[in-house]
């Protein structure tokens, strides 16, 4: 089973409640997908045991071959790339900016005289390794990538269907939102109880809802704020499957990197009573 | 006139309702609101719609099931895996390249415009505002961001603004780059914990990448006083100021659920720790 735990806005507790659920479990893997800023590993402090650098196919041109056609620039969408005709007896230039180019092949397939081929260009590095019981694997997106689909895709292929798989979504609303959740056989959404957790809740709500994919929430600090949020979930018959109350104890030990269920071991039958729920596909 | 952008790598930490404050007490002002994911600086500012324009972005592919001789070339080319065995493209993983397009033997597949979003201008309480929303799981929320802020600078300009104020987007990815480019001081701001610390290190270092220069701000400061410390030290020693401390303060979300700045709120000293980093922004 694969839940994911992703939110509209950030700063809800996507973070604290993948890693208190993992740690409730018995057979966890854990991934964390928010590969921009990956946090998952402050808490559960993994050895890492194996580094794998992930990269994307970017077009490289064969100078000796390349006519200056201009074929590759045309079916180029993202336009990375850029050709200069050769004029009055000089050579012409292809220009590839790396940085533009989703990796989708259009241009290698496409050229009539078979004069790119693809190179990897790196963009991140996937992390794997082991905490406790819990198998970890994290994707750390490169500074200064524009992308990260594609190194959270490559965190995925880790996915261990024989264990319950926790996803540690980013957060927002679009494509890596997507790419992290997809698949996913639940999403607990989580929130916190001022309007802008609800504002970005119901967005959150609407990507699960394209996906199809079951979702319930949890309201994090959930007496800081007003009781819109959950008049809004139960308009909308989504459950709402835990409440963390904001403790100042709960806050300090976050700050600290210290996993709620290690300072307040009683919030681990909480954790268990939440997977069990979704386990037994009372709210799907 | 000088573009302010306020940027954070760790969600939550208080950019929105920092940019709000900035809001209430900047005179002759844009705001913008970059966050096209997820934007929340609307609930504090109440913009009244004047100019609503549709977000065109980017291409799907579409199959005439008619003309489709259901070869599978298309499936097999495709890197996205965005066409099913049916025949049927999935336009949530449709990055809209065009691959299938130009190798069906048949011709049956053509691209279509995509309708990604909408964006706004609008009018506050403390002056214009441009706003997007960017469709659900939708792509390219870097270019629905450079045109939020390319629209933001046009009106500054036109109407002899000091300042264009940005909410970024948290993380360090396509719509925080976009960002990014021409801005006069990012303000990061953070949290004290191992997360806020991690994260602001991160989105400093995208900073400094793209040569733009970054102040500290540490919100709700006094939840773990020496993390916050250790996070002044580690950001003056990459040559990161801190400019300002915001400490803790639950009237800050009593404001938000009324739908204000905390500048228009109760006396809070949180006002003036806002104050003071305002007066240390260029202008």
């Amino acid at each position: 089973m694969i839940i994911s735990v992703a939110s509209g806005k950030g700063g809800t507790g996507k973070t604290t409640v993948a890693v208190n659920l993992a740690l409730s479990l018995d057979n966890a893997q854990f991934l964390d997908c928010d590969v921009e800023e990956p946090n998952a590993h402050i808490f559960l402090k993994p050895t890492i045991k194996k580094q794998a650098q992930a990269y994307i196919p970017v077009p490289e041109i064969d100078e000796s071959k390349c006519v200056y056609c201009g074929k590759c620039a045309e079916v180029c969408v993202y336009h990375a790339i850029a050709v200069l005709p050769g004029q009055d007896g000089k050579k012409g230039n292809t220009l590839i900016f790396a940085h533009l180019c989703h990796g989708c092949g259009a241009c290698s397939l496409l050229c009539p005289q078979g004069a790119i081929k693809e190179v990897p260009r790196e963009i991140g590095v996937v992390e794997s390794g082991i905490c406790e019981r819990i198998a970890f694997v994290h994707g750390k997106l490169n500074i200064g990538e524009a992308m990260s689909p594609p190194l959270i895709r490559q965190v995925k292929e880790h996915i261990n269907p024989q264990k319950t798989v926790i996803i540690d979504a980013p957060p927002g609303t679009s494509c890596p939102v997507v790419a992290s959740i997809r698949g996913s056989d639940y999403a607990l959404l989580a929130t916190e109880p001022t309007p802008f957790g609800l504002n970005d809740l119901i967005l959150a709500v609407e990507v699960a809802r394209k996906l199809t994919i079951p979702f319930g929430v949890v309201i994090n600090r959930s007496d800081l704020g007003n009781n819109k949020t959950e008049e809004y979930c139960s308009r909308e018959n989504i459950p709402v499957l835990m409440k963390i109350p904001f403790r100042k104890e709960i806050a300090m030990a976050y700050s600290k990197g210290e996993p709620m269920v290690k300072v307040f071991p009683e919030y681990k039958k909480d954790f268990q009573g939440l997977f069990n729920t979704i386990q037994n596909g009372k709210f799907s | 006139m000088k573009q302010i952008v306020v940027i954070s790598g760790k969600g939550g930490t208080g950019k929105t309702v920092i940019t709000g404050a900035f809001a209430a007490l900047a005179r002759n002002t844009v705001m913008a609101d970059c966050d096209v994911d997820a934007a929340d600086l609307h609930l504090l500012l109440q913009p009244t719609i004047k100019e609503r324009h549709e977000f065109r972005s980017g291409l799907n592919a579409s199959i005439d099931g008619k003309v489709c001789q259901k070869c599978g070339r298309c499936i097999a080319a495709c890197r996205f895996n965005a066409i099913s065995d049916g025949f049927i493209i999935d336009r949530v993983s449709c990055e809209g390249c065009g691959l299938c397009s130009h190798i069906c033997p048949a011709g049956a597949i053509t691209m279509e415009e995509n309708f990604a979003g909408e964006w706004f201008i609008s009018e506050t309480r403390f002056g214009s505002m441009v706003h997007a929303k960017l469709g659900i799981a939708e792509e390219n929320s870097g270019k629905l961001v450079s045109l939020v802020r390319k629209q933001a600078k046009e009106l500054a300009e036109k109407n002899n603004c000091d300042r264009v104020i940005i909410d970024g987007a948290p993380g360090i990815g396509c719509p925080v780059i976009a960002s990014l480019s021409g801005i006069d001081c990012a303000v990061v701001v953070t949290e004290p914990t191992l997360s806020g610390l991690h994260d602001a290190l991160r989105v400093i270092e995208v900073t400094k990448h793209f040569n733009v220069s970054s102040r500290l701000v540490i919100n709700k400061y006094d939840l773990n006083p020496d993390m916050s410390e250790t996070i002044e030290e580690q950001c003056a020693k990459i040559g990161v100021a801190l400019i300002g401390r915001i400490r803790f303060d639950k009237t800050v979300v009593e404001a938000v659920v009324e739908g204000k700045t905390i500048m228009e709120y109760n006396d809070t000293a949180v006002k003036d720790d806002i104050r003071r980093i305002w007066e240390k922004l260029p202008s």
